[in-house]
């Protein structure tokens, strides 16, 4: 019985997704493009690099790196902090 | 329905396929493996919404003359998505070598007791 | 069980490795000027020690690193990253105060357009690649050790 729910609601979803995969706007063609454009043309002279996606990522979208940066050390200290109670427990 | 839409198809796909792991198996790795299935349907549509037809890479180094550049927007955020699913599966992992070393199995359906 | 994998995968291992990681130091280092940069390198450099530690088994590094000295050193490109991030307090938080200035790394003005790409360029851009990359590398290279001498220790009971 709760297995029989289960599916029904998997294949809701299933469906809902793809039903709005295929109704999306046509691909190539993003709709709003401002804010890229004017990264795209104004790298070289305010950021000084060729690599426009670093300059994004770096520059001017530093402080969303920066979340993921504390993301990141959080995910070592936690993986570390597990696996020292590991060793306490049998020594 | 468009046929020129079979990337955003193939997204929904993939996240699709990993729903129905994580929600029909009984092995523990399985389930991180649905989830690591989930990330990357979306890493994918990310980077499939920034595309502009006939457009090469945000790049200007030794770049042919006058062309259009693809949006350099969603590729930064999937960026940071996909060290954020490394991140989310290295916890998983560990969890899951804790509880096999606890209970001494890993299905799904023996790990319910919540004593100490 | 302890001792890695067989002679072939070991010799050719020992062969290969110093390439990736100077691979992956190339990839961190011209972050501003071709594809690449700071996450990509980082995760190159890790897999090269991925590499070491699947063929060498968890007995042959275990001598060899420690992974309290690896969590240290990603602890110090964290502060690198966040300090870099404050020496334009001046205007903004994050603000490229080296950018187009003839100091450090804003040496001359980029030509417009398609051009070989100039190393000397890009303000606080390349030091904030090689603080992410020595995270990433050091980070992943904790993680990985800790699980393989975590889980193996159990199974010697």
């Amino acid at each position: 019985m709760r297995k029989a729910v289960i599916l029904v609601a998997f294949l809701f979803v299933g469906a809902f997704l793809l039903l709005a995969a295929t109704s999306m706007r046509p691909f190539g063609e993003p709709t709003f493009a401002g804010m890229d454009d004017h990264f795209i043309a104004e790298t070289q002279a305010e950021v000084g690099a060729n690599n426009a996606v670093t300059a994004v990522v770096f520059d001017y979208r530093g402080f969303d790196t920066l979340g993921e940066a504390t993301v990141l050390f959080a995910a070592v200290v936690g993986v570390l902090a597990l696996f020292r109670r590991l060793r306490e427990d049998e020594a | 329905m468009n046929i020129g839409n079979l990337p955003f198809v193939v997204a929904a796909l993939l996240v699709v396929f990993g729903i129905y792991t994580f929600l029909f198996k009984r092995n523990l790795v399985k389930l991180v493996i649905g989830v690591s299935l989930v990330e990357t349907g979306v890493n994918l549509f990310l980077v499939t919404l920034g595309y502009r037809t006939g457009g090469i890479a945000p790049i200007y180094t030794f770049a042919p003359q006058a062309q259009r550049m693809v949006l350099p927007t969603p590729q930064a955020l999937t960026l940071t998505s996909i060290v954020i699913g490394l991140a989310t599966t290295a916890l998983l992992l560990s969890f899951a070598v804790f509880i096999h070393r606890h209970y001494g199995t890993l299905d799904v359906r023996k790990v319910k007791e919540l004593q100490g | 069980m302890n001792s890695g994998m067989s002679i072939i995968v070991r010799t050719i291992t020992r062969l290969v490795y110093g390439l990736a990681i100077v691979f992956g130091f190339y990839v961190i280092m011209h972050g501003h000027l071709t594809p690449g940069g700071g996450f990509q390198g980082g995760a190159v450099v890790a897999s090269a020690f991925a590499l070491l530690l699947v063929a060498f088994g968890a007995a042959g590094v275990k001598g060899k690193l420690n992974a309290h000295l690896l969590q240290s050193l990603e602890e110090i490109g964290a502060l690198a990253f966040l300090a870099l991030g404050f020496v334009g307090i001046g205007t903004a938080f994050f603000y490229n105060l080296l950018a187009n200035s003839g100091s450090l790394f804003g040496g001359p003005v980029l030509p417009l357009g398609s051009n070989p790409g100039v190393f000397n360029a890009g303000g606080t851009l390349p030091l904030m690649n090689w603080a992410v990359g020595l995270k990433v590398m050091t980070g992943i290279a904790a993680i990985v050790i800790v699980m393989l001498i975590g889980a193996r220790k159990e199974e010697t009971e």
